[in-house]
């Protein structure tokens, strides 16, 4: 393993503005090639099922991952590589649950972007779209139960989510019962194929948050200062006692819905409008911009995370895949109480 | 001290509470009201902030109770009726009952499903769904149907580390009476013959239990010595119980209040053929609700569901076959 260039997380709240947004930026890149690998991985047939990048989303979704605190609960979202990386986990993780390795934290039994940890407060997201909201609700209400005070749990969805059932119960869920709950939409224009004019009909979905009696914040989500100013204060009101802040993204999705998808549907105007822009260049013009960054460094940064990307894919790529020989093909934690013992 | 059904239930719930610091109940006017069926009457008074109003959203009330599990909580979750739990189905089954499998980390919740049908309670408040939660891995599916049973099953639901679904008969909830809560039981996943006999093996589950007992005291007085076995729960299924039942009497009727494709008694009568086809002298036969929604009006739901007369009925084509 290189030395790095860079902490990878500020150490402390203290940190200088130019810390976190360096360190936010470097989560944003490491999570931008990741992504990129795992296409490339996908694309020469080494991913069994899908990939799903977050290709425009990085800079909104390491803005959650940074803001938040290991003592935190956060559930993301497909397109929240950044985010992930952010709030704690490991390139390691994110490889092992694309290629299945029996290492993994999903140990082959779930793959690609369905990774998590709960008992370190890193939700796995199941595929409805909706349904980690009250889960996240759950967990910050049980640690109100035990007197546990100050966690924010953070969840992200897309703008297609909000049209579910789940996101509706969730949100007034987590506003009757004041719970800080930080709910992050990326509203990128495209649920899979589906406009946003086939997806709602309120000018924005921030209209959505008075219905619910919550705080909402929008928010250019190509823009990284942006997305940590308004991520950062939406944390900060939860953790308070300010009860649900709803934060909407407006940014496009730089990609398919997966890597199977040419999405050709995407308007080629939104590509060419300021939603369009790629939020990786943005961050990377104001770092440079604030001085904060030389080119150089921003070079040898990115010469180092594909280097850490590359060694941990060789590792994975080495490590034991799931046996379904000896795999334990129960579903339950009370065992005698298993149907088709021995089956 | 005579207790019913519904408060045994309401007392089970108590002592969970007195006894586990972890456990809160969560669900639809369970607070200071105390619940649709008063099986939580006073528990917020008792126990305060610990029996909490949910709004109506069955989706986030199972999906909050998923996320205070993995804190370590032990959450019972009230469906106002089993009926309205198909709201929330997407967390049960997807939620709760994949997170063991998928993550290490238990979640011990307990869905209580006031179900089963009553008169006048018609389509959408008398659905007998325990088969279908049972299909999916990873749900443990009780069914108790004494009073006993109510108190002692749901107790251990809530000790259980995994997800049960407690399905607990409304037609049961206030005639059905025990004279003290009982101090042991048997162990979840053990049937228990409610009645014994040679001639025939009724095997039952809820409600039904007190059908096929019925039915089994009129067949005596025409010298037919029926035994029925109550399942208790119906994931797991306590096949040796009923293979052995079986044994002894060659003939196997199964009855269930739900509806008759798949379900319950199918999957019985797939074991017991596979696994002791030798031991039956005729075909095994089930009784099962009419393939419709329950009807409201009560000439119609008496003849929908399986009742003690057309249980008796069917046991006596099967005897003399």
């Amino acid at each position: 393993m290189v030395h790095s260039v860079l902490e990878a997380r500020p150490q402390s709240d203290t940190a200088s503005a130019q810390d976190v947004h360096v360190a936010a930026y470097r989560f944003m890149l490491l999570a931008r090639l990741l992504d990129e690998k795992f296409a490339a991985l996908y694309r020469a047939g080494k991913i069994h099922g899908g990939v799903f990048l977050g290709r425009g989303q990085e800079a909104l979704s390491a803005s959650i991952g940074i803001s938040l605190k290991k003592s935190d609960v956060f559930a993301p979202l497909i397109r929240d590589a950044a985010g992930r990386l952010a709030f704690g986990e490991t390139v390691l993780d994110a490889v092992r649950t694309y290629l299945g390795s029996a290492l993994g934290p999903m140990r082959g039994r779930d793959g690609n972007v369905h990774r998590g940890k709960p008992q370190e407060g890193y939700l796995p997201m199941v595929s409805h779209l909706g349904a980690m909201i009250s889960v996240v609700n759950g967990v910050l209400f049980a640690r109100r139960f035990k007197g546990i005070s100050g966690t924010v749990g953070a969840t992200c969805i897309g703008d297609g989510a909000t049209s579910t059932g789940s996101f509706h119960e969730a949100l007034n869920q987590a506003a009757v019962e004041k719970l800080p709950l930080v709910l992050v939409v990326a509203d990128n224009q495209y649920a899979y194929s589906t406009p946003t004019s086939r997806q709602f009909a309120c000018d924005s979905l921030a209209d959505k948050a008075a219905g619910y009696g919550v705080e909402v914040q929008t928010v250019d989500g190509t823009d990284l200062a942006a997305c940590m100013k308004v991520l950062g204060e939406a944390v900060s009101r939860a953790r308070k006692g300010g009860g649900p802040q709803l934060v909407v993204a407006d940014l496009l999705r730089l990609c398919g819905h997966g890597e199977h998808d040419p999405s050709d549907y995407i308007d080629p105007k939104l590509k060419e409008s300021p939603l369009g822009r790629d939020c990786i260049k943005v961050a990377e013009e104001f770092l440079l911009r604030q001085k904060w960054m030389a080119p150089s460094r921003i070079a040898m940064l990115r010469n180092e995370l594909i280097h850490n990307i590359e060694e941990a894919v060789a590792q994975v790529q080495r490590e034991p895949a799931p046996d379904p020989f000896t795999e334990e093909w129960k579903t339950i934690s009370t065992k005698h109480l298993s149907e088709y013992e021995g089956s | 001290m005579s207790l019913t059904y519904l408060e045994a239930i309401r007392e089970a719930q108590a002592h969970a509470l007195r006894d586990d610091p972890r456990v809160f109940i969560y669900g639809q006017d369970v607070g200071s009201f105390g619940g649709a069926f008063k099986a939580t009457k006073n528990l917020a008074q008792e126990f305060p902030g610990r029996v909490l109003d949910s709004p109506i959203s069955e989706d986030a009330m199972i999906g909050m109770a998923v996320g205070a599990a993995i804190e370590g909580m032990r959450p019972i979750i009230e469906m106002q009726f089993a009926d309205f739990s198909t709201v929330g189905f997407n967390q049960i089954v997807n939620q709760a009952a994949t997170l063991f499998w998928r993550t290490k980390i238990p979640c011990p919740i307990t869905v209580r499903l006031p179900f089963g049908g009553t008169s006048g309670s018609g389509p959408f408040h008398s659905q007998c769904i325990e088969a279908i939660y049972a299909h999916y891995p990873g749900l443990i599916v009780l069914t108790p149907a004494t009073v006993e049973d109510a108190y002692a099953m749901l107790l251990e639901a809530v000790a259980i580390d995994d997800p049960v679904i407690f399905c607990e008969h409304k037609f049961l909830y206030y005639h059905l009476k025990a004279e003290k809560l009982p101090s042991e039981a048997l162990p979840i996943g053990k049937a228990r013959i409610a009645r014994e006999g040679r001639d025939l093996t009724v095997v039952a589950y809820s409600a039904m239990v007190h059908e096929a007992l019925e039915a089994a005291k009129e067949l005596s007085t025409e010298g037919w010595e029926i035994e029925v076995v109550d399942l208790r729960s119906v994931k797991p299924l306590d096949t040796d119980t009923i293979v052995a039942s079986v044994s002894r009497t060659g003939k196997l009727l199964c009855v269930g209040e739900a509806w008759p494709w798949g379900g319950v008694t199918a999957e019985i009568i797939s074991r017991v053929t596979s696994e002791g086809f030798g031991l039956l002298d005729a075909p095994p036969q089930r009784l099962n609700a009419k393939d419709t929604p329950v009807p409201y009006h009560p000439n119609l739901w008496a003849a929908h569901r399986p009742t003690a007369r057309s249980v008796a009925a069917a046991a006596r084509n099967l005897l003399r076959s």
